[in-house]
């Protein structure tokens, strides 16, 4: 097993990064005698299984990527489906990619391969199944996207009914899923096969409503069942932590608990965060849904956006989906990912700062544990990982010369690490006492999910905050 | 898109409903500028070509030709859907979706529940299949009734159970007027309290709505509007406080205004539904997130169109340090955002809550209810019915104290330290 982290950087000068870091360390319960000084020092760092660094800000052959599938499930999915396909392809033709003309249309035809199909009238068209079990979303995303002119969703790509499912997660689950599930795997499996080289899906729900959750479980299951050699990624949003729904933890951990076993890699990111990010970062003062999914686009594109493969520059990485999943998922329990960016800037700002990477790394350091430079070394301390890893299996770095979208220089930082078992402590905890009063419960007996199914979520769920803890 | 059908039953229900199908026509007047037939007009409207006759009249697309409610108008007695037939909104009500008879319940539960009931359920049901098929996907049943009266009450309450034999996947949302201390009918308490057993088991969610509290809300909009101080409090042009732009009327009645508040709160209710917003709630939301336990469904509503709202955006935490939250709820808010605002506003706040606040209306009716029945006072008008008998009074009022009671347990937690139960411990 190994546990990597990458860093990946875009130069446009070559520039070493000078740093340093201090941090505590922390102590496994079995060691009995170690060398070290043991130092705590409080805040305790958490632990990092993983850590991938995509850096953006010499030419590359026209190598194409493997292709990635999206399916937006629910209102929410498909609302940030599009934000997040509307990024990629305006970074893509953006003309401040401050490379040289051969790389900008490498970068652009790797872009292209990994998430559009081929163009009827030029027009590129996206690798997507939109899934909603009621209209008015679908048509709004399908609308919004042919208005752009620039891409648009195919005409068949999409499944809808006319009802939808009351943010019960066993309606989604039991109901929709059955009912439904021949029709959704064909429009999956004939998006598919226009994949002249498949990768994975990359799957984007919420876990507080009833669609993208309950529904999203059931897909996700059928595609372990039938696509069980393609990587599976899912982008999962936490809810607001005071309230969308109120049988939001109900949802999440059923949601949680089903595809920790039938997905590979789980993409979590937070509301309540993004939330925060928008409103201190970006000074934007009535902040929407809309706001909030470009800022998670924003993050989810210089994730996804090609990079230079690991064994030249002169290559685009192949497989963005594989590689993340086999150096951040080393062990099928510890499959919570995280991102975060730098930097967010109202658009005002950017005309008036200019980046080094000093700066950035800085920022980038600071959030993951608090109070330091660094330096790439630093990324590699061994008293930032757990024990059985080595710092240099754990750590990569992805590169690429190209600018990403408007920003010089930028970089992302995706982990899998202890951060998330905090929320995911409270959410546990939360669902728990109403489960003791017995509340809402008959609203999900109703559809077939029983008590017993509520102990299991509880139980599995349990089990991924104690081997989290236990890092 | 889904389609809600709105069954108005007892003159209270049918004078309710006139006025929510005025201010639906208003509202989708003002939103749909182009006269096209769209899902959000569908979900209450059918579009009907008055030219064919019979059934097959309805265009599902195109141009709005004529607009028929999606409606069922019952009265056991003729003069109020007389007067709606005859009065401006004639065209928009099919003259097949009425039930009416003569003679009327005579305030009398009994004879609305079970003599009118058995008399005329198989029209009922053939009036509500026909509007079922009229629609493509139906989600709801509107059912708007008083508690006090003899139709609304009675026979409304009968409706719930046929409903619930003949379309269990549909929602039973009933909007019931409860009555005030000072209502004119003696024998209100009765009727109330046999009623409320229909909507404890039958309904899957009730919006009770006290008249007294109407009558309060009106005198103070009407001290403000007539003080001449509005500042930015009440908007005079709003749908809530004026009838500008509405039908004309030669004399105002009594109830209008009260009843405008009531269909403006069934209008937003329905506005997500309806219309497109970054946050939708359908209907079965509100029962999912608002009904804990099957019982306890009542819902307390509160309006305001009356203040501007300037953050919307965001789910409304300033509430939150005031309420007194269930400790295994504590932070049960559910949140919707419509894009589309009501006519006259720019923003509008429809807060719904399952609170134990109900516990006293309910306390105060059953007393009532329990100074007449000591004396059997009135009884006899109810026994006389055929299968009518006191073990439906019993049996009523312990269904309305198991209820009280159920409020009760969770009141009692309000001021118990809260103990988390202990969690899953895993072996590792």
């Amino acid at each position: 097993m190994r546990m990597v982290s990458r860093l990946v950087r875009s130069l446009n000068r070559t520039e070493a990064l000078v740093g340093v870091w201090r941090q505590g360390l922390a102590v496994l319960p079995r060691l009995v005698w170690n060398p070290w000084a043991q130092v705590i020092l409080p805040p305790r760092p958490p632990k990092v299984l993983g850590l991938q660094v995509v850096f953006r800000g010499n030419t590359p052959s026209l190598w194409l990527s493997m292709s990635i599938v999206t399916v937006q499930l629910g209102q929410c999915g498909n609302q940030i489906g599009f934000e997040v396909f509307d990024a990629l392809l305006s970074d893509s033709h953006s003309s401040q990619g401050l490379c040289s003309m051969r790389e900008n249309e490498a970068y652009q035809a790797s872009c292209k391969e990994r998430f559009f199909s081929e163009e009827e009238n030029g027009v590129p068209i996206a690798r997507a199944v939109l899934v909603d079990m009621e209209p008015k979303v679908i048509n709004q995303t399908l609308s919004k996207a042919a208005q752009s002119g620039q891409w648009k969703y195919g005409q068949h790509a999409c499944f809808c009914q006319k009802q939808g499912s009351g943010n019960n997660w066993a309606y989604g689950y039991s109901v929709h899923g059955p009912r439904h599930e021949e029709s959704i795997m064909n429009i999956i499996r004939k998006e598919v096969e226009k994949c002249d080289s498949f990768s994975g899906f990359f799957i984007i729900m919420s876990m507080a409503g009833g669609t993208g959750s309950g529904l999203g479980a059931f897909v996700t299951q059928n595609l372990e069942d039938q696509y069980s050699n393609s990587l599976k990624m899912n982008q999962i949003i936490w809810p607001y932590g005071t309230g969308e729904v109120i049988v939001q933890n109900y949802n999440s951990i059923l949601t949680l608990s089903h595809l920790y076993r039938s997905s590979d890699a789980l993409l979590l990111h937070e509301n309540d965060a993004i939330h925060k990010i928008c409103a201190k970062l970006m000074n934007i003062k009535q902040i929407s849904f809309s706001d909030i999914n470009q800022v998670l686009a924003h993050q989810l594109g210089s994730v996804f956006q090609p990079t230079y493969s690991a064994e030249s520059s002169f290559h685009y990485r192949r497989n963005p989906l594989g590689d993340l999943m086999e150096h951040l998922v080393p062990h099928p329990e510890f499959k919570m990912l995280s991102v975060r960016n730098i930097p967010h800037m109202s658009e005002n700002s950017l005309a008036y700062t200019t980046f080094t990477w000093a700066g950035l790394l800085k920022h980038l350091r600071q959030m993951l544990i608090s109070n330091a430079k660094m330096e790439e070394e630093g990324f590699k301390d061994p008293a930032l990982y757990t024990s059985w890893l080595k710092p240099v299996n754990a750590f990569n770095v992805w590169k690429t010369q190209r600018a990403f979208s408007k920003y010089e220089k930028s970089a992302v930082l995706v982990s899998n690490s202890q951060f998330l078992v905090k929320p995911l402590d409270m959410i546990v905890g939360k669902a728990w006492n109403m489960f003791a009063s017995k509340a809402y419960i008959h609203q999900y007996t109703k559809f077939g999910i029983e008590e017993e199914d509520f102990l299991d979520s509880f139980t599995s769920l349990e089990q991924v905050v104690a081997s989290y803890c236990n890092l | 898109m889904t389609q809600s059908v709105v069954v108005q039953v007892g003159q209270c229900g049918n004078q309710i409903g006139c006025c929510f199908w005025d201010l639906a026509l208003r509202e989708h007047a003002a939103v749909n500028q182009k006269g096209i037939y769209d899902e959000a007009i569908s979900s209450f409207f059918r579009n009907v070509d008055t030219r064919v006759v019979g059934d097959g009249g309805s265009i599902s697309k195109g141009k709005i030709c004529s607009l028929k409610a999606r409606a069922v108008l019952i009265d056991m007695e003729e003069g109020v859907v007389n007067e709606i037939l005859q009065g401006p909104l004639r065209d928009v009500f099919d003259t097949k979706q009425l039930i009416t008879d003569i003679s009327g319940s005579g305030n009398n539960w009994a004879v609305g529940h079970k003599v009118f009931g058995s008399l005329y359920q198989d029209q009922i049901l053939e009036k509500f299949r026909k509007s079922a098929e009229h629609c493509d996907c139906l989600q709801c049943f509107f059912i708007i009734h008083s508690m006090g009266g003899g139709t609304g009450s009675g026979l409304g309450t009968f409706l719930l159970k046929v409903l619930e034999d003949e379309f269990p996947e549909v929602y039973r949302f009933v909007t019931s007027i409860y009555p005030s201390g000072e209502d004119d009918v003696i024998t209100s308490p009765y009727n109330s309290i046999l009623a409320m057993k229909e909507l404890n088991e039958h309904a899957d969610c009730v919006l009770p709505i006290d008249n007294q509290s109407l009558f309060d809300i009106i005198s103070k909009i009407d001290l403000m509007v007539n003080s001449g101080k509005l500042g930015t409090t009440v908007k005079p042009k709003s749908l809530v406080t004026s009838s500008s732009g509405a039908l004309k009327k030669r004399h105002k009645k009594p109830f209008d205004a009260m009843n405008n508040i009531v269909a403006n709160l069934l209008l937003n209710l329905t506005s997500s539904a309806r219309f497109e917003g970054s946050l939708n709630m359908d209907l079965n939301e509100i029962s999912m997130n608002l009904v804990p336990f099957p019982q306890l469904h009542y819902l307390v509503s509160s309006l305001t169109p009356l203040y501007t709202l300037t953050d919307v955006n965001i789910p409304p935490r300033r509430l939150k340090p005031s309420l007194q939250f269930v400790s295994w709820n504590q932070e049960g808010w559910k949140t919707s955002l419509c894009s589309v605002p009501p006519v006259g506003h720019s923003h509008s706040l429809l807060a719904l809550a399952n609170n134990t606040c109900v516990k006293p209306t309910f306390m105060e009716l059953k007393e009532r209810f329990m100074r007449l029945y000591k004396k059997k006072a009135h009884l006899h008008h109810y026994l006389q019915v055929e299968g009518m008998e006191e073990s439906c009074f019993t049996e009523a009022v312990s269904s309305l104290s198991a209820l009280i009671q159920e409020y009760d347990q969770l009141d009692a937690t309000k001021n118990m330290p809260v103990q988390d139960l202990p969690r899953l411990s895993i072996a590792m």
